[in-house]
């Protein structure tokens, strides 16, 4: 019965790739990923066999710490749990409940997460084999440790199931992930900063972590190779009641969950009226505005880009605050401009076959295009006006800010231009609706790497001449240049952008059944 | 078994609500319709009935302006879909199957959003939108996102959208899928009134009582062709459609076999 669960994982997963041949693509480009991240993991685990014990014991019990945290949190954080082999869809079956269990438990090994691991895992014999007893321990202790990283990661799925069905839960844990993802760098530097300030800290923390459930297992083969053989008795059974201890509370999750299936959430009454449809005038094109900015609102995909925007002054202004040289953060402004305008060249594509709607009420396309790029310059225009005047308050620079701020509209109006006519005629691959931002989106990666970056690369023609007029002050100090381009950028602009609306508008009255057949591929 | 074509052109109605002439679309290797014509009069209740694969979907969505024939034509009221395709969508309510809806907006919110796209004035798509919900049951949804609705409530505000023009001509894909009786019978009568008052639907399903009811005319579909249409009466020919259907189509299987089955 175990090998059958684990023959149905490989044909689901040979199935998924015989779908299409760049579904295979995008799982090479997830393996070479994933084996860059091991090699240097297992190449650093053998560079350790040679350094002190109590080094490389720090090394491999707050790695395996670390790994055992990331199985647990990351699945519930971007809702991307790997439920190929949902227990749910065993019900019927009367698989029994041991068989189902180390299956599923196995089977969680298959995959890129899994197999890196493991990899990962097994490389710390390599830092233990100075002696047979380490190496022996280091063995079991990563057989243990990774059983615990899947089970672990099996109960707290199974755990937050409930939770994590609800459509509002997974909406905001999407978003609420991103937020310290952007903030990674200056939160590393912090804790790195802390760390050495207390000298001895890590090796502390590992000495403690490896008595408890989550370092046990990976200090067995530093315990042997110290010579402590009672330490190492006693921590190898924390790692076996660990081990035994999470299975059994997946056991039991999963008998109650199987049983009682998870409630999908209450539908509450969120919005009186037509709201915003009623706001705006009521003609095709700000009904679509009205639209686009709800999305923006409450669909995560969206919402994600409006959690990072405000976070970007604040990664500028910390590495400002270390390096002492405020340049990049003057740059914030067109930085925000081109982000926002950008992210409306994949509107379609976000829309999925809902854009039938579009295309079965017949629609302009000028209509259409106008009122997605109206949407998002409502808040897009303040946005980075702000960051392009505010920087400039910490520099004191002011000569520079006509300069900033030409450039800064000129790439807002061009990029919605742009993006207005891409969006019209090529779709990309993104997460379908309802779908974590995170989930690798199915679908043709090559198309869409060759869309976007085919289409940044004409935008940067298309502000070419602002872009020169900036390194025209920046280099020889005059301020006219400067003045030339708070004039040009905004005009310039915005006929590209009204070109652009027109084009794209044209395109997609021509081609809208053609675009709704490509969307309809990925669906 | 042959069978003589569908309806000849023309015999009703001077302008035929709907017409079809050599409809095809191949997707790769598969054709998915091979060739279909046909006429449905105007304030006719006409059924689309075939097997799964049929190429039901893919003849509506090729009618409808929403996937383009890789042959033949498609008239709405004499208007051709695909040459003229803003006039001949104001004649339709169109209701897919199979797709999406813009499912972060509150009921009444995509409904609206469906009136205004087609341009209409403020308060005729309030007014309406409120009777819409009503008479479908959605009142007390009205506000809720269309994400949170269970699939027979995603029918109905998708049906909404597609009513909320006063189209002449309605093309419903599978409307009753996943829909509760009491509603279901609701949308009948809806659909009833909407005929006698000289509006014309047509209707796929897989439901032949359903059709048989329903419906004043029908035609059946398999292998992407027709097989058999005209009137429920012609076609069903003293049988009941679901019999006349399988005789249609064919495929049902008499083996014995599966003895086992009855020795537990």
């Amino acid at each position: 019965m175990v090998a059958h669960l684990l023959r149905l994982k490989l044909t689901l997963l040979r199935n998924s790739v015989r779908r299409s041949p760049w579904q295979l693509v995008g799982l090479g480009i997830g393996t070479l990923y994933a084996l860059g991240i091991v090699g240097v993991c297992v190449a650093g685990l053998f560079v350790l066999r040679g350094q002190e014990v109590e080094l490389a014991q720090t090394v491999v019990v707050l790695g395996g710490a670390t790994a055992l945290l990331g199985w647990a949190i990351i699945p519930v954080a971007v809702s991307a749990a790997d439920m190929t082999l949902d227990p749910a869809r065993f019900t019927t079956f009367a698989v029994p409940m041991p068989q189902l269990l180390a299956g599923l438990a196995l089977g969680g090994l298959i995959g890129i997460p899994g197999l890196a691991t493991s990899l990962v895992a097994l490389a710390t014999v390599g830092t233990w084999s100075r002696s047979l007893p380490a190496a022996a321990g280091a063995l079991v202790g990563a057989v243990l440790g990774v059983l615990s990283c899947v089970v672990l990661s099996k109960v707290v799925t199974t755990a937050t199931a409930g939770l994590a069905s609800s459509r509002r839960f997974k909406d905001i844990s999407a978003v609420a992930f991103l937020i310290p993802l952007v903030l990674t760098g200056p939160i590393v530097a912090g804790i790195a900063r802390g760390i050495a300030g207390s000298g001895d800290f890590l090796v502390g923390l590992a000495r403690m972590l490896s008595w408890t459930p989550a370092g046990a297992a990976f200090a067995l083969g530093g315990e042997l190779a110290a010579g402590n053989y009672a330490a190492a008795a006693v921590k190898f059974l924390i790692a076996v009641a660990t081990l035994a201890g999470l299975a059994l509370a997946w056991k039991v999750l999963l008998q109650r969950a199987l049983v009682t299936p998870p409630y999908a959430g209450t539908s509450k009454r969120r919005t009186g009226g037509a709201g915003l449809f009623r706001l705006l005038p009521a003609t095709p094109a700000a009904a679509v505005a009205a639209r686009s900015l709800y999305y923006w609102l409450r669909d995560p995909r969206y919402a994600g880009a409006l959690v990072v925007v405000p976070l970007l002054p604040v990664l500028f202004l910390f590495q400002g605050s270390q390096s002492g040289f405020y340049g990049p953060f003057q740059f914030v402004g067109p930085l925000t401009a081109f982000l926002l305008a950008w992210s409306i060249s994949t509107d379609v594509s976000y829309d999925s076959t809902a854009f039938a709607l579009h295309v079965a009420t017949g629609v302009r396309g000028a209509d259409d295009r106008l009122g997605r790029a109206l949407a998002c310059m409502s808040f897009a225009l303040p946005v980075v006006l702000i960051f392009s005047v505010g920087p400039f308050f910490f520099t004191g620079d002011w000569d520079k800010l006509p300069a900033v701020l030409g450039l800064s509209l000129g790439v807002l109006f061009t990029g919605l231009g742009l993006a207005s006519v891409i969006s019209a005629r090529y779709t990309v691959s993104v997460p379908l609706p309802g779908d974590s931002p995170f989930k690798k989106p199915p679908g043709n990666v090559a198309q869409t790497l060759a869309v976007q970056f085919g289409g940044m690369a004409v935008l940067m023609v298309l502000v070419a001449p602002e872009v020169a007029l900036v390194a025209a002050q920046f280099i020889t100090g005059s301020p006219v240049p400067g003045w030339v381009t708070l004039v040009l950028g905004p005009v310039l602009g915005l006929a590209l952008f009204a070109a652009g609306v027109r084009a794209g508008g044209a395109w997609l009255d021509r081609r809208g059944p053609e675009l709704l057949a490509q969307l309809a591929v990925n669906r | 078994m042959t069978f003589q074509p569908p309806v000849p052109p023309g015999t009703s109605s001077p302008v035929p609500a709907l017409s079809l002439l050599g409809l095809a679309k191949r997707f790769g290797d598969k054709i998915a319709v091979d060739g279909i014509s046909l006429d449905v009069p105007a304030g006719s209740f006409y059924g689309v009935v075939g097997p799964n694969g049929a190429g039901k979907t893919t003849t509506l969505s090729m009618a409808t302006g929403l996937l383009r024939p890789d042959f033949g034509t498609a008239l709405v009221h004499g208007v051709d879909v695909w040459q003229h395709p803003l006039e001949a969508k104001k004649l339709m309510g169109i209701l897919p199957d199979g797709v999406r809806l813009f499912d972060r907006l509150s009921g009444e919110q995509l409904v609206t959003y469906a009136g205004l796209l087609r341009g209409m004035d403020r308060e005729m798509v309030a007014s309406r939108v409120a009777e819409l919900l009503a008479a479908l049951d959605l009142g007390s949804d009205a506000g809720t996102l269309v994400v949170d609705y269970s699939a027979g409530m995603t029918k109905k505000i998708a049906l909404a959208s597609a009513l909320i023009h006063a189209p002449r001509l309605l093309v419903l894909d599978e409307p009753f899928e996943s829909v509760d009786p009491i509603s279901a019978a609701n949308i009948r009568d809806i659909l009833d009134r909407y005929v006698a008052s000289g509006g014309t639907v047509i209707v796929s399903s897989h439901v032949m009582d359903l059709v048989q009811r329903m419906c004043d005319h029908v035609a059946v579909v398999a292998g992407g062709r027709v097989l058999a249409a005209g009137t429920v009466e012609e076609v069903r020919a003293g049988a009941s459609l679901e019999d006349r259907f399988v005789q249609l189509v064919g495929g049902r299987n008499h083996t014995e076999g599966l003895e086992w089955l009855r020795t537990f």
